[in-house]
């Protein structure tokens, strides 16, 4: 007896002392001085890892061009990631882990918005640059002036989607249907309420879940009771797949309609069949021809084999943003870095033009797309541009003097309603931009 | 009407399945005086080898009533062995030592079956293959069931039958009983209580992993958590039943079961939003706890100092 627990605390503590020590291999390349070290924190195993994963390819192969291509100020990047395991407290664990004991440079990260909002804090103290690439809840940036990110944030998205289903769906009334414990779900509620409303729209039910309960028909029954047109459900793939099932199961077969937090190859594992007819708001489409994104796509899938999703093309933007940024401040200095990141302009990414506001937020178009469950993929329905930006080709709403107003002065106030109604406008899907 | 009749339908789905895994809870409680905190992941245990057996002997794309079968019991056997080893290795050598020391054991048990299967399959979420047809019968107006909440009955029930035969109809279940009367008696009126525990457990965590593998079909996600608050709850609803009473077990998952539901799809008319489904729980344990401390069936047997 004695004999076997010693043999499995040994067998234990020697994975365990492999584990670090190929760990302390990863990092351990050490304060050489010829890399500009990065730090990424992303979810690589808890309940949002598909997330994690893509970014953190996203990341790599960005990073991999840029040092092949000579890195940038004559120095490769070198890249130090940690596992969040998509839990807020870890994610301040790791970030302050990052700045103070590996000393990045900058930090890119989190996907959820709840994660980023623990770790921004840290970044902000320690005066680190952090750039998020897809965390869209306004606070995030907010924290203070070292926080940036590449895509645009909740009140565009849910303003999209609500727009989206007054004006091509025709609905009348909708059910809010949303993730009770993510900053990132409430935020997209909040603003789709408003704007369905003022688009003459009503919503009938408003019912929320936990990402651990384990069925989701108790809800979905009071929905169907008050029959809406449309279901809005900005949650989590983890979570929409089985929502869409079951929904589907207790004969609601109306559109559901949902943000980028969809997009995951695992969706399609959990909903199936389920997931027709139901649209997503996002960042682009891998099925845009533009060779620069179906290089990235071809780059991406050589790389992973894997079509990369838009979580993975705004993570390779934002490491791009970053040396571009490095590039221009002509040093790794975080303040200058700061700066620069700050000053960056029409930057041509993956996912459209970004330009970093005042507000340290990329102002920049969403896609709308129809899931297709046949297919495991998307397809492209229309991009929506936010007011001030306009399609390249699409001159009929031009706003140009009036650059970026949609959430430079409004958002930080708390009144984010106010400029709501006019925030978007749209080109549908055969004219331009596609 | 047919909203509620739904409700009730969903609630009692979920309720099957608490009672499930409260019956674990229970019997090793009335055996052992001890909460066994790792059961709730003994389900999780369960659903990930029914998912592994699924994928590997293939009814993953076709399925079948056999396929069925052969996963829900293969992982009930698979996980039956696994809780056997649990009590052999980490309850039975701190037995003779305090009941505190048994519960933290329990604790820690739970923690490592929790994260080895994070090191092992990752914490992403898992899709669960279809292994049944799925198809859905509608009762009356609106309110429909569909095969996997049939199943969740129709087995749940079958099981409960099961249990009660051999409790009661067995030489190994008087024997349980007997121990669970009083196990110093027991072992000198020559019963081996080592082998009557071990039993227990196995067959506790034949029952969590039978829930697991159903739970597992009616909402196809699992990871490695999932039996954190499915395990609290069912705990919940052992404690409601009366611990250590097996129909309470019973009885206390489908009120569990069936109150959450009903808050969750009424609760907001009274002003309680549908996110407080877990907090009915536990508030009902609390009000047991405090009006009738030995549970619905449960019969207050003074402890001796």
């Amino acid at each position: 007896m004695k004999r076997i627990i010693l043999t499995i605390s040994l067998i234990t503590s020697l994975l365990f002392s492999a584990a670090c020590v190929q760990k302390g291999g990863e990092n351990g390349a050490a304060n050489t001085g010829d890399t500009i070290k990065v730090g990424v924190f992303a979810d690589l195993s808890g309940t949002t890892a598909s997330f994690g994963q893509s970014t953190k390819n996203g990341i790599e192969l960005a990073v991999e061009e840029i040092n092949n291509a000579g890195g940038v100020l004559g120095k490769k990047i070198q890249l130090i990631v940690e596992d969040d395991q998509g839990r807020p407290e870890q994610a301040k664990t790791v970030v302050s882990k990052l700045i103070n004991q590996d000393r990045v440079q900058a930090v890119l990260g989190e996907v959820a918005s709840t994660n980023s909002l623990a770790a921004a804090p840290v970044a902000q103290e320690a005066k680190i640059p952090m750039i998020t690439p897809s965390s869209t809840n306004p606070k995030v940036t907010q924290v203070g002036d070292y926080i940036f990110r590449v895509c645009f944030i909740d009140p565009f998205q849910g303003a999209v989607m609500a727009k989206y289903a007054a004006n091509n769906l025709n609905a009348k009334t909708a059910a809010i249907f949303g993730d009770v414990q993510s900053d990132y779900s409430k935020g997209l509620s909040e603003v789709f309420k408003q704007e369905f409303a003022k688009l003459g729209g009503r919503i009938v039910s408003e019912q929320s879940y936990a990402q651990t309960d384990p069925d989701f028909k108790g809800q979905l029954t009071a929905i169907r009771a008050t029959n809406p047109d449309v279901i809005y459900i900005p949650g989590y793939y983890g979570q929409v797949g089985i929502i869409a099932k079951q929904a589907r199961e207790l004969g609601m077969n109306m559109p559901l309609l949902g943000g980028d937090g969809w997009d995951s190859p695992d969706l399609w594992k959990l909903g199936g069949e389920a997931l027709k007819n139901a649209y997503i708001s996002n960042h682009y489409s891998a099925d845009n021809p533009e060779p620069q994104i179906q290089n990235f796509v071809k780059a991406y899938q050589a790389k992973f084999g894997a079509k990369p999703d838009s979580l993975a093309a705004l993570a390779y933007d934002s490491a791009k943003v970053l040396a571009d940024s490095l590039k221009r401040a002509g040093s790794a200095d975080p303040q200058k870095l700061r700066d620069a990141i700050a000053q960056t302009d029409n930057f041509d990414g993956i996912t459209g033009k970004i330009t970093i506001n005042a507000e340290r937020n990329a102002v920049k178009p969403a896609v709308v797309l129809e899931l297709d469950p046949s297919k495991s993929g998307f397809n492209y329905k229309e991009t929506i541009y936010p007011e001030g930006m306009t399609a390249p080709t699409d001159d009929t709403n031009t706003n140009a003097n009036s650059p970026m107003n949609m959430n430079t002065n409004t958002m930080a106030n708390g009144n984010m309603n106010s400029n709501m109604n006019s925030m978007v406008n749209s080109n549908s899907a055969n004219s331009t931009n596609k | 009407m047919d909203t509620f009749v739904q409700q009730l339908i969903n609630g009692l789905t979920i309720g099957s399945i608490y009672a499930l895994i409260a019956l674990g809870y229970t019997m090793v409680y009335g055996i052992l005086r001890l909460i066994n905190f790792a059961h709730g992941d003994v389900f999780m245990v369960g659903a990930y080898t029914g998912y592994m057996l699924a994928i590997h002997l293939g009814f993953e794309s076709s399925p079948s009533i056999i396929g069925f079968a052969v996963v829900l019991f293969g992982s009930m056997i698979i996980s039956a062995v696994i809780g056997m080893l649990i009590e052999r290795f980490a309850y039975r050598p701190v037995r003779k030592y305090s009941r505190m020391t048994t519960l933290i054991t329990a604790i820690g048990m739970s923690l490592f079956l929790e994260y080895t299967f994070v090191v092992i399959f990752s914490g992403t979420p898992r899709a669960f293959p279809q292994l049944l047809p799925n198809d859905n019968y509608t009762l009356f107006g609106n309110a429909t069931i569909n095969t996997s909440q049939l199943l969740i009955f129709v087995v749940s029930i079958l099981l409960m039958l099961g249990l009660q035969y051999i409790i009661f109809k067995t030489k190994v279940g008087k024997a349980m009983r007997a121990v669970s009367f009083n196990l110093n008696s027991a072992k000198l009126m020559g019963v081996n209580t080592d082998f009557v525990i071990a039993f227990t457990f196995g067959l506790g965590s034949a029952l969590a992993a039978a829930g697991g593998v159903l739970v597992a079909q009616y909402n196809p996600k699992i990871e490695p958590l999932m039996g954190l608050l499915i395990g609290l709850k069912a705990f919940v609803a052992a404690v409601l039943g009366g611990i250590g009473n097996i129909p309470g077990a019973v009885l206390g998952g489908l009120l569990i079961g069936a109150a959450e539901t009903l808050v969750v799809g009424y609760g907001q008319y009274i002003g309680i939003p549908s996110t407080y489904r877990d907090a009915v729980a536990f508030a009902i344990l609390i009000l047991v706890l405090l009006i009738r401390p030995a549970g619905l069936l449960g019969s207050n047997v003074q402890e001796k100092v």
